[in-house]
């Protein structure tokens, strides 16, 4: 047996050493080592505990820490894309000189977001993962507006204040539920997600599902599901490349991971199905509104962020389905998604920086001037777009099969449509930047990109290459598990 | 259960305090100062404390002692003082481009309390609780809930923004110390040094704003659209 305690122990110690490390100390230098280095064993770690992971939830921490395959799983795309963003961090940060007398900060946030992250998954009971969920609001709003710029600060503004209010939705949420609870467990119990769907046969269903709605659009807010989404852009764009990668790929996996424990609760009172088809119509809802966005966008990682607005309708439908084959699907799409994304922003941080634009209309010829980084960014947008031989293809694939047999097949076709939309959206906007008109004269592109910029792209490529050419058995096997456990 | 068996007094006594509580929202949209919305936050999240220690009174529960000792001195005491603290800091008495007049802004607020009094009571039917306290204690918190988020989408300055969350708070709190009073304390305890956090957070970000962006209202914010 697998000492659990020991592992999410360390898991937490890590990080939080990195971090007080890197204050103390105060130099940029050191905050890059550091930094990397807490990433390199929380990777470690959660692929540890991912290895690791019972086949049934496990409970521990004086019943405060909670380990379910499904947590697991989200944890591993934390420790991924943390590893990935800290590496590129590295090249990125570099890039920015007038912010090295800071940059050890930026270091200890980037380490505290991560913290807050692997934090979150782990929580048993719902009231502590809607803090941990808040702090990671916190950590990460001044991570988007580390650099100092008014459209920073008014993204980080907004963020914080939109994601806040939708999360006094989800709290209200989960006092609902517990109220429901109290009708046959007594006034006082555990607050626990076990506890929560023990008792939800027994809790009227107006009342349940009025819960569960509110918890819905709460952490839908947090997921940017829309129209809750619209802090998602902003957020997504403003903050620096290695952080938008950590908000986009790994933040919103973790908020979805909570509504989805929400929806077992819901399954488990009997009323699942107009739960599954509340969360489906704003996954359906989502991926409308970033494939019309898509279509006119300018600023490179606005489109990015809209991108992973659809990403997140794609699982909330995939979850919305139900039944083994979507739940494996989205399960996989997670993790595609997760490196795809880190993928797409850091070449989106390289290419702002090399054309001193964040608009794609300025970024010309991208293939010419940086033939090794641009090519790897344009095959990353052939697979966030969900085209074939990457592992984005085969997820949505499965997911679009998983929902033919479900109660709601229409939205299959609506997915189907609008994918292709965005398809053509996002690679028109590609084919612009590489072969439209050339750069004016004396907006050529001269900066020289190290090895830290575009090895984490290399990193991040490799797997959807081979996760699209081949989906291991042993993940079918433990997505498979992770179905039948409750979550 | 508490709400179950409470004796009429009690019952009049939470009554009482809960509209107490909702009618200190309406002082807070009746007012374009932010001085009065600070001292009517401070005067609501001290009713609510009374409620706290009231509950815990009647219904037995002596941690809530604690609860209305540490809501009193963070929510009562401390929030108004930070808040406060930024007002003078930014320099900013009032609200000065807000969408409705104070008039118009109650008629919406008891727009907003007649529907949350239709959902609780829809809730109360679903429950076999139609003639109890609960009803009006979801009233409250749907209410509070609803005037916070007006109070958000009316008034543009940053500070009105940060109030109007702290109303969406104290209506959950309100409610919930009606409703489940015996929820685990821990959670109670967490999420008040959760509200301070994220006040903290808030009082920074806001002088980013002023410092950086050059203004604390959501009408200059309006550089990232699309």
């Amino acid at each position: 047996m697998v000492n659990f305690d020991a592992l999410i122990a360390a898991l937490w110690t890590v990080p939080s050493a990195a971090i007080v490390a890197i204050l103390a100390i105060r130099r940029p230098r050191w905050g890059e080592f550091l930094n990397l280095l807490s990433a390199f064993i929380v990777f470690a770690l959660t692929l540890a505990i991912l290895v690791a992971a019972p086949d049934a939830a496990w409970v521990g921490g004086s019943q405060y820490l909670l380990l379910t395959p499904l947590g697991a799983w989200v944890l591993f795309c934390v420790g991924v894309v943390y590893l990935l963003a800290s590496i590129y961090a590295i090249g990125y940060m570099r890039l920015l000189p007038e912010e090295e007398p800071r940059l050890h900060k930026f270091y200890a946030l980037q380490a505290g977001f991560a913290l807050t992250m692997l934090v979150a998954p782990l929580m048993n009971n719902p009231g502590i993962f809607w803090i941990a969920i808040d702090f990671t609001t916190i950590v990460s709003a001044f991570l988007v507006g580390f650099e100092r710029e008014a459209e920073c600060i008014e993204a980080a503004w907004k963020y914080l204040i939109v994601v806040s209010a939708g999360l006094a939705l989800a709290l209200l949420g989960i006092i609902l539920f517990y109220w429901g609870g109290t009708f046959s467990l007594g006034p006082t119990y555990a607050l626990t997600w076990a506890n929560l769907r023990a008792t939800a046969p027994k809790v009227p269903e107006t009342l349940l599902f009025f819960s569960f709605l509110l918890t819905l659009v709460g952490f839908g807010t947090k997921v940017g599901l829309a129209p809750m989404h619209t802090w998602l852009p902003d957020a997504h764009s403003e903050g620096p490349a290695p952080a938008s990668a950590m908000l986009s790929g790994a933040l919103l996996n973790i908020a979805l991971l909570g509504i989805y424990r929400f929806l077992a609760i819901v399954d488990a009172g009997g009323y699942g199905g107009i739960g599954h088809t509340a969360l489906l119509v704003l996954g359906v809802f989502s991926l409308a509104v970033a494939g019309l966005f898509i279509v006119r966008q300018d600023g490179a990682k606005r489109m990015l962020a809209y991108s992973s607005l659809e990403h997140m309708g794609v699982l909330a439908i995939g979850f919305g389905f139900g039944g083994p084959l979507a739940f494996a699907g989205a399960l996989y799409h997670m993790l595609n998604h997760s490196l795809t994304k880190s993928l797409m922003f850091f070449g989106a941080g390289n290419m702002m920086r090399a054309y001193g634009t964040k608009f794609m209309s300025q970024m010309r010829r991208v293939l010419r001037y940086y033939p090794f980084s641009g090519g790897i960014w344009l095959l990353g947008a052939v697979a966030i777009t969900g085209a074939p031989p990457f592992g984005l293809f085969l997820s949505e694939l499965t997911i679009l099969r998983g929902g033919i047999l479900s109660a709601n097949p229409w939205a299959v076709w609506v997915m189907a449509a609008l994918l292709i939309l965005i398809f053509t959206a996002f690679l028109n906007h590609f084919r612009r930047m590489i072969w439209g008109p050339e750069p004016e004269p004396g907006a050529t592109p001269s900066l020289r990109l190290s090895a830290w910029n575009i090895l984490p792209m290399l990193l991040a490529f490799v797997p959807i290459l081979v996760l699209g050419l081949w989906w291991p058995n042993g993940l079918w096997t433990f997505f498979a598990a992770a179905f039948r456990v409750a979550p | 259960m508490l709400i179950f068996h409470l004796d009429p007094l009690a019952s009049s006594l939470f009554s009482l305090l809960a509209i107490l509580a909702l009618v200190l929202s309406f002082v807070m949209l009746g007012s374009h100062w932010l001085k009065n919305h600070v001292y009517a936050f401070a005067a609501e999240s001290w009713v609510i404390a009374a409620i706290s220690a009231a509950i815990g009174f009647y219904g037995h529960y002596p941690e809530l002692y604690l609860i209305a000792a540490l809501s009193a001195l963070f929510r009562g005491t401390l929030l108004p003082y930070l808040v406060l603290r930024l007002v003078r800091r930014l320099n900013i008495s009032r609200e000065f481009t807000p969408l409705l007049k104070p008039s118009s802004s109650m008629l919406l607020g008891a727009v907003m309390v007649i529907f949350s009094y239709e959902v609780a009571r829809r809730l109360g039917i679903a429950l076999n609780l139609v003639d109890n306290i609960a009803v009006l204690a979801l009233t409250c918190m749907f209410s509070l809930k609803l005037i916070g988020f007006l109070m958000m989408i009316l008034r543009s300055e940053a500070i009105s923004h940060i109030l109007g969350l702290l109303v969406i708070e104290n209506g959950i709190f309100l409610g919930s110390q009606i409703i489940v009073p015996g929820m685990p304390a821990l959670l109670e305890l967490v999420i008040i040094f959760d509200l301070v956090t994220i006040v903290m957070a808030f009082g920074m970000l806001v002088r980013y704003l002023q410092s950086h962006a050059g203004t604390t209202s959501s009408r200059g914010l309006q550089k990232l659209v699309g």
